[in-house]
């Protein structure tokens, strides 16, 4: 051990106390305002690094406080929320997904009046972002990002079975798809108990069938014709153009079958086509092309009663419990800034797409046309539980994957009417519950 | 104070109560409380009687997830006794390298459960499953077989897994036993004209069996509380199909935070296991005592 004399103790304190002075700020273990902000690891790591690097080094500059950065896997988010709510010690600010505040609106700070000044000083809140994080009394959460979810899919396969374009109807997809999985190109598609790529398509699939779970006034109308239609649809849709390993799929496995060129298209973030950009050496067409410069986006297609999106959505809620309740708000407000949120918002290069519509105008948009269609994102997103109210029962049938589920039972073999009579009976009890 | 054997026994005790209380007996009555209320993230809750128990027992998912829990326990149980008791047998005789075989059999259940998971995870892969390309290159298969994406090809899977992790547990257990077993009793069961299979069903199983039932005894209540490998395998798809207790009340308690359902969902494995304990420690001691 290393012997510390009482003049060694004397010289080391005299030259901090100096430094201390002269700085004119107390060392970051003595100031009183400390923020724990903890979010998910981000699919772009790039962006954590600028928040490391950059970002929050100049927010604490200038907010005089210690901000820490706690990332986790997204799946995790939600353990630790309900441990920190129920412990009533944790972070300051939390990052949540979808619909979640609706669960913990009870252990929020109204954090309306942050919410509000972002949204009226930058075009307005999208539809969707409102509904996650507004029970009608107060914003529960800030909204922070939307994770556009459009269809990836190979250009030049589409072309050769003779779609110069996209489908633009689900009619229309299924033929594509199945001249496509004659030629060993499947559509990839996930219908497992995975948080995001399975409802963010089942929801919008379904919605484009005129099919909803509640209406407008909350009342269950999912057993309709409108969705015993399109499980009718999907039964022959699955079969004959999907790749069947599906109902397996997890989030990540649609990314490894469309890099690999297992598959022609798949419902996904940007995070595909941001990974060939990254590794063009790596992922290259049959013909030894770079892969990225045959991939493009489209929006899901329409059904009988029109095209709909839902998309991953992120917000950031300051629990009740914190000690630090102002340096949390303070700092949302901080970095909602558009020219602190600018650089973060491009070095997603449109992975995520921003929650109020000034960004739209953005001239990161015009820089590459394959990302374009993620620009209006938010326009066509809406939430689970359309057409009734973003709620608590909503994210029960939400995280039940009960939507979901019924589609899966169908292509399993269920009777179509059999699928949609479950999912009704679950749905009636999740909204029949107090 | 030490002299005194009362107060000696206390102190020494005083540990292992604390530490029970606080992490056993605590949690244990706080779900049980938690089971009757209506309780959600943030939201202590009202007493609300059963009305949790019976919300689930109407839960077509819930009884899904309580058949697919005893399928799940049953089949691996039988399997991982089985395996395991043929592997701790072979591992019973002398042969070259046997402290270093003994070792690596031990591997599957000294990873990490989740690490190894994933391997499997890997193996399964709807697209790139190693087994698919195996059968398929020897010619055994020409379609792709859809571990994880079929239903009962799911469930199958997940068994599989658990029987890889567990045997080695039996084998090494049940070795254990077998070692105590003094070799005089085979040699004279021998000299007597017992052949092998007599010697194992008259002497060798007799006297395994109090270690069998206490091993039997651990894995059923470890497999029926299993949450890891579905959590990590499937999250309980497809559409429900594996879903177990712990994995379904996790997803109910911690997902859409009704911690008071997710409670009751966790608390109905409570009699079932109740009961298998009880029948076991009343067989053991029947067998100690004869």
């Amino acid at each position: 051990m290393a012997i510390f004399t009482r003049r060694k103790f004397l010289q080391a304190s005299g030259a901090g106390l100096a430094g201390i002075l002269a700085s004119h700020q107390a060392p970051v273990f003595a100031q009183q305002s400390t923020v724990h902000w903890i979010k998910w690891n981000d699919f772009v790591p790039a962006s954590d690094e600028l928040l490391r690097k950059t970002i929050l080094p100049e927010a604490m500059k200038q907010l005089g406080m210690k901000i820490n950065l706690e990332t986790v896997n997204g799946n995790d988010l939600q353990p630790r929320v309900t441990s920190a709510i129920q412990s009533g010690s944790g972070p300051d600010v939390f990052m949540l997904f979808n619909n979640h505040p609706h669960l913990y609106a009870a252990s929020a700070v109204d954090i309306s009046d942050v919410a509000e000044a972002i949204g009226s000083a930058q075009g307005g809140y999208y539809k969707l972002c409102r509904s996650n994080t507004n029970d009608g009394k107060k914003f529960m959460s800030v909204p922070w990002a939307i994770i556009g979810g459009m269809i990836a899919y190979r250009k030049s396969w589409f072309e050769e079975v003779g779609y110069s374009k996209f489908p633009a109807t689900w009619q229309e997809y299924h033929e594509a798809g199945k001249k496509l999985k004659a030629k060993g190109r499947p559509i990839g598609q996930t219908l497992g108990h995975t948080f995001g790529d399975a409802p963010t398509f089942s929801y919008p699939y379904l919605w484009s069938w005129g099919g909803k779970e509640v209406d407008e006034k909350g009342r269950v109308v999912l057993d309709s014709k409108a969705t015993v239609e399109s499980v009718k649809f999907m039964q022959a849709f699955w079969k004959d153009a999907h790749d069947e390993g599906g109902l397996a799929w997890d989030d990540t496995n649609n990314n490894r079958a469309f890099l690999s060129g297992t598959i022609c298209a798949t419902l996904n973030g940007a995070s595909i086509y941001i990974e060939s950009l990254r590794k063009p050496d790596q992922y290259k067409t049959e013909k030894g092309a770079p892969l990225k410069s045959d991939i493009l986006h489209s929006p899901l297609p329409k059904g009988p009663a029109g095209q709909f999106g839902m998309h991953t959505f992120q917000s950031h809620m300051v629990p009740s419990y914190s000690k630090n309740q102002k340096g949390a708000k303070e700092f949302l407000k901080w970095i909602h800034d558009p020219k602190n949120f600018d650089a973060w918002f491009l070095s997603q290069k449109g992975f995520a797409t921003p929650t109020t519509q000034v960004w739209e105008k953005h001239k990161m948009w015009d820089e590459d046309p394959v990302m374009a269609p993620f620009k209006v994102a938010g326009r066509l997103g809406l939430t689970p539980g359309y057409a009734g109210p973003a709620n608590r029962k909503a994210a029960e049938v939400l995280t039940k994957y009960i939507i979901t589920d019924m589609y899966a039972k169908a292509v399993q073999g269920m009777a179509p009417e059999a699928a949609v009579k479950w999912a009704a009976e679950e749905v009636n009890k999740v909204y029949a519950g107090t | 104070m030490l002299e005194r054997e009362g107060a000696l026994a206390f102190w020494l005790l005083a540990p292992t109560l604390a530490l029970l209380t606080l992490f056993i007996a605590y949690p244990f009555v706080r779900g049980v409380w938690l089971s009757v209320t209506n309780s959600v993230v943030g939201v202590p809750g009202d007493f609300v009687g059963m009305k949790n128990f019976t919300k689930i027992f109407d839960d077509s998912i819930f009884r899904t997830a309580a058949l697919n829990t005893f399928i799940y326990t049953a089949v691996t149980t039988v399997f991982k006794l089985a395996l395991g008791l043929w592997l701790a047998l072979l591992l019973n005789r002398s042969f070259r390298g046997k402290s270093w075989v003994r070792a690596f059999i031990l591997l599957p259940f000294i990873i990490p459960t989740v690490l190894s998971t994933l391997a499997w995870k890997w193996m399964f892969d709807p697209t790139f499953s190693v087994f698919n390309w195996l059968f398929w290159k020897l010619s055994i298969i020409n379609s792709r077989i859809n571990w994880l994406g079929d239903p009962e090809l799911a469930m199958s899977s997940v068994m599989i897994v658990n029987v890889w992790r567990g045997v080695p547990f039996y084998a090494i257990s049940l070795l254990a036993g077998l070692q105590t077993i003094n070799p005089d009793l085979h040699e004279a069961a021998a000299i007597d004209g017992a052949n092998r299979f007599q010697r194992f069903w008259h002497v060798t199983w007799p006297l395994l069996l109090p270690v069998t039932m206490v091993v039997v005894l651990f894995s059923i209540i470890q497999t029926f509380a299993d949450f890891q490998l579905v959590y990590v395998l499937t999250g309980g798809g497809p559409a429900n199909a594996t879903h177990l207790f712990a994995t379904y009340a996790y997803q109910i308690g911690i997902g859409t935070g009704l911690l008071s359902e997710g409670a009751a969902i966790s608390l109905a494995m409570f009699p079932a296991l109740l009961l298998v304990v009880v029948f076991q420690l009343w067989y053991i001691r029947r067998v100690e005592n004869r």
